[in-house]
């Protein structure tokens, strides 16, 4: 028996599985071998996946044998591939990296309950990028956020959990909000099948119910994604939450919303209505410009090295909603490819910081004044970072802005691209606040004489810049994806 | 295998930057390394000129970022002399660094040499730059290379320069180059440097105007106003390097950009009768300096100002578009490279045998420092343009190109700041030469500044007369151009 049919299963099933095997193991060390290796195992599926459908083709995967749209179908097309390849691939790279984070950010006998969490976490991320079927996207969102509300209350913090219970509230308002906007949708036509909910939907007789449900999920979603201004527990939720949950959230979990976005936009409700009958673009072209605008501004006089970077995810979530708000092929591209290129740098950022916390012992700026002097290689990482984050040719950040630009250029709208460029100076200034802190400060006196970080802090972190560098250079794989996927998105309600 | 040496061009600094860096127990071996990877890049560079001279054309794509869209070396005549000029000073600059480093007792000599390999690293790419992006790439990769380089003193005064030096070059080049880069590519599906230009006839005047906008302030390393104010922010480096980063290497990669994009992107056709308003700024830039310039004792600060006038003789030039203009406007960055590094090498002995950075400072310093003072006073001549100085060359092919073209703007505008120059340089050798010493500085006797310094900038007065003389391998190099245009 092959197993090459089974991989959208197993895509779920294999980190699934581990979590309850952690639990079971009460062993910090055999939970984080296992929980590892089931990451890799899933980051292996996901590039098997993105291979199949690189071609255009869409995988339709049964559970137990029930054809949809009656059982639970699994859907695999070019922008889920994709986003799996980042939520997986992230999870391999964090994994490593958590061991010697947590060791220093949570007690030991947690460690083997962190590592099930995570792999809840991954589990549900996986979920919902993959599932064919709405209810089943609420499922998978449940699990996922409840796993990340423990995963942030980890944080050493007791603030964290403040933070975790702010992310509780309104994480469950905005499920509130997705799981109404569903059952309008099953009101209105009977079925919860994502397919067939979109060919059903036009012979539905009577909008009103339908774009009450759009309304709904746009909320709800945008809560998840921390649209401006539905963003307030993003910052305190990635300052508290420990080092590697950071990275790791930052870089998958307001990105799969954002996939959740487009699959409700384009393969449900279909172009024409989300972008004719409401005025949606307009809202979101606001939204994203006051989130680029005002969240990059706010970033910049932040005095804690986390939530500077917290509000500059804010800002970048921006960029992408902006690319959709556009509606075209360049614009729906750079979407796509933002949100995997952000993904990338605000785990790369994430890490590095993490590796600064475990030497200055928190993230406060004061406390890093003089770090570029004491820890050059990990602050010049930091530095490389937030040069994509400012769109820097060479770094993908570049890659994105491109994309916008031109997305902006065809519509003709200069005064959109002068705001693009004009929010990426913002970037200028948060990130030299943190360069000139770092350099022409002097350094603290209570700094550890020892400053060596282990490899396993350091690797993965430098493994994340060097792919943000290279993605930058070359950008055949994420622009390539990216392009196909808005093709095949525009594709099927055109 | 001229395509391998374009690549060992950008390879040999960048091996040399870490070769640097390797050595940095064994300061002797540290330089020795640098002057070595300067020895090697300008063999490189040279290697490259006869092909060049005979009409080949290398080119090698290293890497395709987007589908049409790619990182391109090539090579072409105004490129060539752009990087013979970075190369060569580059040389003479390192011997000079390390009279006027270890004169000084510098701090953190390493980051700094390290940081000048990385930055002709740069200065190469944007030579040989094959497309508008490419160019961007090592435009923007040699804003950040040179920031530790113009805050290297590390204090107060440092990081406030900085930050002007980085806000306006960051600045400019987000908020306008790149938007013309983008909007270039929509127009002409590609950014490639070719002869007569890549944008599609039939574009409306505004579009034309618009982006020649764009593109001229966005290049900010210009200092065409009102984005000069980085230069004169700049001078809180050390010495070296505002001799050659900002005399020769980085304003010269921004009028050499200016050229690039109005010869091969545009092309002298589409522009014709669409570069008043240029000339106008240009012209404004280089009075106005010049004006400030005058009124400056700070000699660093006298001498950015010149900088930023002597500049915008490229760009007025450019704004003529007549052919000898723009063979002056090639020219004039070799020209005006020599005579300025002579200066700034100038400024820089004399602080670190005398200490002194005011004008008003300087009477009588000419017969403690016959050698500096001589080879400031070439570089006057040359900034001022006159016989027998490289700036000569220069300005008679603009203002022969002006006068071609009926431009009297310009005309006038390279008369008025001839007479400028005079008055703001002149004075400085004046008081050199032939005011006595003040009291106070014939309390505290000392003499030249430190021997390679002085080697240094002997060899950039003689290069600087040289080019007078001989003229004739940047003058073919920058026909050439003409003709490929």
């Amino acid at each position: 028996m092959s197993l090459a049919p089974h991989l959208p299963a197993l895509q779920v099933v294999l980190p699934l599985l581990t979590a309850p095997a952690a639990v079971l193991l009460r062993s910090g060390g055999a939970a984080f071998l296992l929980v590892t290796a089931a990451a890799w195992g899933a980051f292996a599926i996901s590039l098997g996946l993105w291979q199949q459908t690189a071609g255009g083709e869409v995988i339709s995967y049964a559970i137990g044998n029930w054809p949809p749209p009656w059982g639970i179908e699994l859907r695999v097309d070019r922008l889920s591939a994709f986003v799996l390849v980042l939520v997986a691939g992230m999870a391999a790279v964090v994994l490593p990296y958590c061991r010697q984070s947590i060791e220093r950010e949570i007690p030991r006998d947690q460690h083997y309950l962190f590592y099930a969490m995570f792999a809840l976490c991954l589990t549900g991320l996986l979920g919902i990028t993959i599932t064919g079927d709405a209810f089943n996207i609420f499922v998978f969102l449940e699990i996922s956020s409840l796993a990340t509300y423990v995963l942030i209350a980890l944080g050493r913090d007791r603030r964290a959990l403040v933070a975790a219970y702010q992310y509780l509230i309104v994480g469950t308002i905005g499920a509130t909000f997705i799981v109404i906007g569903i059952g309008l949708l099953y009101l209105t036509t009977g079925t919860l099948n994502l397919a067939d909910i979109g060919t059903r939907l036009p012979q539905v007789s009577g909008e009103r119910p339908v774009l009450a449900a759009l309304a709904f999920l746009t909320v709800g979603i945008c809560l998840k994604l921390a649209l401006f201004p539905l963003h307030q527990w993003l910052p305190n939720a990635y300052t508290f939450a420990p080092s590697a949950v950071t990275a790791f959230l930052a870089a998958t979990a307001t990105k799969v919303s954002v996939y959740v976005l487009l699959r409700f936009y384009f393969s449900v409700f279909g172009e024409s209505l989300v972008f004719d009958r409401l005025p949606l673009p307009g809202i979101m072209l606001l939204l994203s410009l006051a989130a680029m605008f005002v969240a990059s501004a706010v970033a910049a006089f932040q005095d804690d090295l986390k939530r500077l970077l917290a509000y500059s995810s804010v800002a970048q979530i921006g960029y992408i909603t902006l690319g959709l708000s556009f509606d075209s092929q360049s614009g729906l591209t750079a979407t796509i490819v933002h949100l995997f290129n952000h993904g990338l740098t605000k785990g790369a950022l994430f890490m590095l910081a993490g590796c600064l916390v475990a030497v200055a012992g928190g993230s406060g700026l004061a406390r890093l004044a003089g770090i570029g002097r004491a820890m050059p290689v990990t602050a010049f990482g930091i530095v490389l970072g937030g040069l994509s984050l400012i769109g820097v040719p060479g770094t993908v950040g570049f890659v994105s802005k491109w994309y916008l630009v031109l997305a902006a250029l065809e519509k003709g709208q200069w005064w959109l691209v002068m705001a693009i460029v004009g929010s990426s100076l913002l970037a200028v200034v948060y990130v030299w606040r943190f360069v000139e802190i770092a350099w022409f400060r002097e350094p603290p006196a209570g700094l550890p004489a020892d400053r060596r970080l282990p490899l396993s802090l350091q690797a993965p972190a430098w493994l994340l810049v060097a792919a943000t560098v290279y993605f930058g250079l070359d950008a055949s794989f994420t622009v390539g994806s990216a392009a196909a996927a808005a093709e095949q998105l525009l594709g099927m309600t055109r | 295998m001229s395509a391998m040496v374009l690549l060992a061009g950008l390879g040999v600094p960048a091996l040399g930057a870490a070769g640097i860096a390797a050595a940095h127990r064994t300061p002797n071996l540290r330089e020795g390394v640098t002057l070595a990877t300067a020895a090697a890049l300008f063999a490189c560079v040279l290697s490259l000129l006869p092909g060049v001279l005979a009409g080949e054309r290398p080119r090698l794509t290293l890497f395709e970022v987007l589908p049409g869209l790619d990182l391109t070396l090539a090579v072409e005549p105004l490129g060539m002399l752009f990087a013979l000029v970075a190369s060569g000073l580059w040389i003479v600059n390192s011997l000079y660094s390390i009279g006027y480093m270890r004169g000084n007792g510098e701090a953190h000599q390493t980051r700094f040499y390290v940081c000048f390999a990385l930055a002709l690293f740069a200065a190469i790419g944007i030579a040989f730059a094959g497309n508008v992006f490419t160019l961007f790439v090592f435009y923007e990769l040699l804003t950040l290379i040179t920031y530790p380089l113009v805050v290297h003193h590390g204090d107060d005064k440092a990081r406030k320069g900085g930050r002007v030096y980085l806000g306006v070059l960051i600045g400019t080049s987000v908020m306008f180059l790149l938007p013309a880069l983008v909007f270039t590519w929509h127009l002409a599906g590609t950014t490639d440097f070719r002869a007569g230009g890549i944008l599609p006839a039939g574009l409306s005047d505004a579009t034309v105007v618009g982006l020649l906008a764009l593109y001229m302030f966005g290049i900010g390393k210009a200092a065409l106003m009102p984005f000069h104010r980085w230069l004169p922010a700049a001078m809180v480096a050390p010495t070296p390097v505002s001799a050659l980063l900002h005399a020769v290497a980085v304003v010269k990669a921004g009028v050499f950009s200016v050229l690039k994009v109005a010869v091969f992107v545009f092309g002298p056709e589409m522009l014709a009768g669409q570069t008043a308003w240029l000339a106008g700024i240009a012209g404004f830039t280089i009075v106005a300096a010049s004006v400030v310039a005058l009124s400056a004792d700070n000699l660093k600060r006298r001498l950015a100002y010149s900088t930023v006038s002597q500049l915008s003789y490229v760009i007025l030039a450019v704004a003529v578009l007549a052919p000898l203009s723009l063979v002056g406007a090639a020219l004039h960055v070799a020209a005006h490279a020599l005579g300025k590094i002579t200066l700034f090498f100038a400024a820089g002995a004399i602080y670190t045998a005398a200490h002194k950075t005011e004008i008003s400072q300087l009477d009588g310093i000419g017969r403690r420092m016959p050698w500096t003072m001589g080879a400031f006073a070439v570089g006057t001549l040359s900034m001022i343009g006159l016989p027998p100085a490289a700036g000569f060359v220069s300005k008679w092919f603009m203002v022969s190109g002006a006068m071609a073209g009926e431009h009297w703007l310009a005309l006038g505008v390279i008369a008025a700041s001839t007479l400028l120059n005079a008055a703001y340089f002149l004075p400085i050798v004046w008081r050199a030469f032939f005011r006595p010493l003040s009291a106070e500085a014939a309390a505290h006797p000392h003499g030249e500044a430190p021997l390679p310094s002085v080697i240094a900038l002997t060899l950039t007065a003689a290069g600087t007369i040289a080019f007078f003389l001989w003229p004739d391998v940047p003058l073919a190099l920058a026909r050439q151009m003409l003709g490929a245009a």
